[in-house]
């Protein structure tokens, strides 16, 4: 066979040094998603597998040169078969779609991840091309890059300065866009230390490959001690140096902010969703996604 | 006034070699064929049997030609990709500047998607749908001149954005607000919607076209339960066609109002919403993939019974299928943005229906491989890509289910995991399907059957490069590489991106074959020649005639008394029950007259979407009332149609004697 089995490609891939996608979990949320993706694969071999065995052997055996295949041009319908055929992938279908249905929920995006830690908030904005992080509770901002405690939850509210993309660090939890003048909510924990790779998975325009960050998940009083020092150093984050900061610029190396100004993320928020003068009537907000 | 708008000689990328390289060979060679073609003295040939022709059958083996001069252009694109990410890697920028390789991927799914896959199933559609029925042409013939060549437009205006200006930088959906003016201020989005807009009115009408041909002309006695299942996959696929291409044109219409007046349905400000062009886009994008898969899952029907030697299994499973396919395709569309942030229930509800679609999917391919089973199985180039399809296509829906599960596809949606996934379906599924459908039907359009052995090494080359090249992409995917990407920063993903790439050489070998078979195949053709009607033993009505058909298809009216009319009538003549064929008494006939309408609208549809793109309003206005004077013209027309006489109809036919080839 040709394709061998997928798990093992998939556990090979994973083998091999520098693997730093969903195959290689360092959290609870991308460990489920992981467990999903191996058991639907699971399932589906079951019956994939077979069936290609079985379309390779048909085709072989009834092959027309092959004396000893029956010709039996009469067989076009069987009611037997015809209940197998379709009972087959509903079945299939039964157990995947409860598995769709179970790990929606379970790993709702905006669900917060039970814990005894109090979770810490990011605020996270894509700008063109590079990622801003605000740390509301800790005061400081840092540009493509993001510091976590491990095993605490980091819950994420999300927004786009214009264009939309993808918030995506595949070892801690999967994907969420991230839309102008929308918030859309993420959470995730790193269960290890470690330098996990973030970036955008949704294209953005011409800096759109650069636009990675590295996610350094460390102990607890580590990010303590980060938090203390950035406070020192760097810029202040506000109005005047936003505008700066949301010029499209390629490849910018890390660096923080020691300050922010305070509702900064909200005023993005808005300054996305701001009506046109003349314009005076905005969309009606309920029909909004949340605002 | 500025009577040129915004075309300005910088709108040539001069400094460009790859493109002007491009842009010189193509138009040396196109230069060069019409300089043969004139000296030939084929011009009036080429106008009085192509190009004002209004014969399904010519019209089909147009839409095919094109379809496959694009599908080098696309794969030109493809390779230039896959070199680009193989070599990128590191701090290494390739060859390709975001610029120019954002502009590549754009127009490979466009071209991939628009003006190859759709271009060969129309094609196989217009070629063998009216024969299959046994009926003379299309509903609207004329019509269906007007759709080709609205598709051929929308190509030319495709290509000529490489010379002169320049494509979306946007990815094939063109998602705002990326596409909208603040962020793509260039014609590359221009471009991209006219093209689209004046290619989409022609497949709207070629959908009305078809499914009024399939409901309302059939040979008598063909009732619905009768009918080939490639006419109930087209069928299918037609209202499809008919349902979701409004709503890309609508859609379309709401972004050129964006970009060209100001309006602010996608835009960032002024409670514009992005998320409603996302939902509208796969409104149309998901019944796309089906109005796509379908009817190349009807060739594989025909491919199956035939080179079987036994009727489809489960015939009416497989209608019920079909037409369960058709409906269900509107219920899914939410599963390509399951990252939105959408609700759980939500996403469960589309992840869930998106499985669902799998089921009909699934009965066809046990039905496929019940229909060989008990048969006597023709290994022939057709029966290959059929094969190939089914041991391919069972995986990619593998993949597929795998992102319909949302969990799942948070962590590989926007990877090359999405990428692999689509085209582990798209080219099993459509194009393994043309490719079928193209050696299936070759015979019957042109009087000769295509060289096995050359047919043999291309699907060959196709069906491992297409592995090779896609496979690697699955574990990248899993390892977290987004798609589009210029050029990455991670080492790991270089040696599977290597592979990627030898697929992708081995897929042009795969071409190249193609390119040699039809050439081998029209050098021998004396002895390819097909002089039966029935070279492959066939099962319905398109087999029962000459191969060329004649204009007018049938000399008499085929009737029919049941499934696979031609192949029970030839059991009747085996068993002495019954003769074949051979009329005494002709009638004349009346054929659809030859119309240029179709071309000179694709001559002012050319030149008013250019004009458009560029802000050349006085253009736009000529372009626009030549199109309305053309379609007026049009309706005030005295006869179209012309008469084949008896004599006429009964000398070619006793030239073509059909026979039963057992």
């Amino acid at each position: 066979m040709r394709y061998g089995s997928l798990t093992a490609l998939l556990v090979l891939a994973a083998t091999l040094g520098g693997c730093d996608g969903v195959l290689d979990p360092k959290g609870p949320i991308a460990l489920a998603e992981r467990q999903i993706l191996f058991n639907a694969t699971g399932i589906m071999l079951a019956i994939v597998i077979p069936v290609v065995i079985a379309t390779l052997g048909v085709a072989y055996w009834f092959r027309a040169s092959n004396e000893r295949a029956r010709y039996r041009p009469d067989f076009v319908y069987s009611g037997r078969i015809e209940l197998l055929v379709w009972a087959i992938p509903l079945m299939t279908v039964l157990l995947t779609g409860t598995v769709a249905w179970i790990g929606s929920y379970d790993l709702d995006p905006p669900k917060p991840i039970a814990s005894s830690t109090k979770p810490i908030k990011v605020q996270a904005v894509s700008l063109d091309w590079k990622w801003l992080f605000i740390y509301p509770e800790q005061g400081i901002a840092s540009v493509n890059y993001l510091m976590v405690p491990a095993g605490t939850p980091v819950s994420l509210e999300l927004t786009s300065s214009g264009v939309m993309n993808s918030f995506f660090v595949p070892q801690l939890a999967g994907q969420i866009y991230t839309m102008a003048g929308m918030v859309t909510r993420l959470n995730l924990r790193a269960d290890h230390s470690g330098t996990y790779r973030g970036m955008s998975a949704n294209f953005s325009g011409e800096g759109f490959a650069d636009m990675y960050f590295k996610v350094d998940a460390v102990a607890p009083n580590a990010f303590a001690q980060w938090v203390a020092a950035t406070r020192n150093v760097g810029p202040v984050l506000d109005a005047q140096s936003y505008t700066a900061l949301v010029k499209p610029s390629k490849a910018v190396a890390p660096f923080t902010y020691r300050s922010i100004a305070s509702g900064l993320f909200a005023g993005i928020l808005n300054a996305a969703s701001q009506p046109v003068a003349g314009l005076c009537v905005p969309y009606p907000t309920s029909m909004r996604a949340e605002r | 006034m500025n009577l040129l708008g915004k075309l300005t000689l910088d709108a040539v990328p001069l400094h460009e070699p790859i493109i002007m390289g491009t842009v010189g060979c193509v138009g040396a060679v196109i230069l060069a064929v019409l300089a043969w073609v004139t000296v030939k003295g084929y011009v009036p040939y080429i106008w009085r049997e192509w190009i004002t022709s209004v014969d399904h059958k010519r019209i089909g083996v147009m839409y095919l030609a094109l379809a496959l001069i694009m599908l080098v252009r696309g794969f030109a694109d493809g390779i230039m990709m896959r070199s680009q990410q193989a070599i990128a890697a590191g701090g290494a920028q390739g060859y390709l500047p975001p610029e120019h390789f954002d502009q590549i991927f754009s127009a490979h799914g466009v071209i991939m998607i628009f003006f190859v896959a759709m271009p060969l199933v129309i094609g196989l559609m217009n070629f063998a749908v009216p024969l299959q029925l046994g009926v003379r042409d299309v509903a609207f013939p004329t019509m269906n001149s007007i759709s080709f060549w609205l598709t051929a437009s929308g190509v030319l205006l495709t290509n000529v954005s490489l010379a002169v200006g320049e494509f979306a930088k946007t990815g094939w959906f063109a998602y705002p607000p990326l596409s909208e003016l603040q962020f793509s201020p260039g014609v590359g989005v221009d471009y991209y919607l006219w093209s689209l807009q004046i290619s989409g009115i022609g497949t709207l009408l070629s959908g009305v076209n078809f499914v009024t041909t399939i409901l309302k002309l059939r040979a008598p006695g063909m009732g619905y339960m009768r009918m080939p299942v490639f006419c109930w996959t087209a069928l299918a696929s037609n209202l499809l066609i008919v349902a979701a291409f409004p709503v890309l044109t609508a859609l379309f219409a709401m972004l050129l109002l964006d970009r060209y007046l100001g309006f602010h349905f996608f835009t960032v400000d002024a409670g514009g919403n992005a998320m409603m062009y996302v939902n509208l886009f796969w409104v149309w994008g998901h019944p796309e993939v089906y109005i796509l898969v379908l009817p190349a899952f009807g060739v594989f029907s025909e491919v199956a019974a035939t080179f079987s030697g036994k009727s489809l299994f489960g015939y009416r499973s497989m209608v019920l299928a079909t037409m369960a396919i058709c409906v269900l395709s509107y219920t899914v569309w939410l599963h390509h943005f399951f990252t939105m942030g959408a609700s759980a229930s939500v996403n469960a509800f589309f992840g869930i229906t998106s499985m669902i679609i799998g089921v009909p999917t699934g009965v066809k391919v046990f039905n496929w491989l019940f229909t060989m089973y008990g048969g006597r199985v023709r290994f022939t180039v057709p029966v290959l890509w059929m094969i190939a399809f089914m041991v391919s296509f069972v995986f990619g829906g593998l993949t597929g289910v795998l992102l319909a599960l949302p969990p799942v596809d948070w962590q590989v949606h926007n990877t090359v995991f999405l990428v692999a996934h689509f085209h582990h379906v798209i080219i099993p599924g459509v194009l393994f399907g043309c490719m079928a459908g193209y050696n299936y039907w070759f015979p019957k359009a042109f009087g000769f059957k295509l060289d096995e052995y050359w047919g043999k090494a291309s699907f060959w080359c196709w069906f491992i490069g297409f592995h090779l090249a896609f496979m690697p992409l699955y574990v990248t995917g899993l390892m977290g590489m987004p798609r589009r990407m210029q050029h990455t920063d991670v080492l790991s993903w270089q040696p599977w991106l290597l592979v990627a790439e030898l697929g992708a050489v081995i897929i042009l070998a795969g071409i190249i074959c193609q390119v040699v078979q039809l050439v081998v195949s029209i050098r021998r053709r004396e002895q390819l020649r097909d002089t039966t009607g029935d070279p492959w033993d066939g099962r319905t009505l398109e087999w029962a005639t000459a191969s060329p058909p004649p204009a007018w298809n049938f000399a008499a009216q085929p009737r029919v008394g049941e499934l696979d009319a031609f192949w029970a009538k030839k059991q009747r003549v085996l068993a002495k029950q019954d003769l074949l064929g051979r009329q005494h008494k002709y009638e004349p006939i009346e054929v659809p007259k030859n119309s240029p309408v179709g071309f000179v609208t694709a001559f002012f549809a050319v030149i008013t979407g250019f004009a458009l793109i560029w802000h050349i309003w006085w253009i736009v206005c000529v372009g626009l009332l030549g199109t309305a004077a053309t379609l007026l013209a049009f309706m005030f027309r005295v006869e179209d149609e012309v008469e084949i006489s008896a004599e006429q109809v009964g000398r070619f036919d006793r030239a073509h004697p059909v026979e039963v080839s057992l």
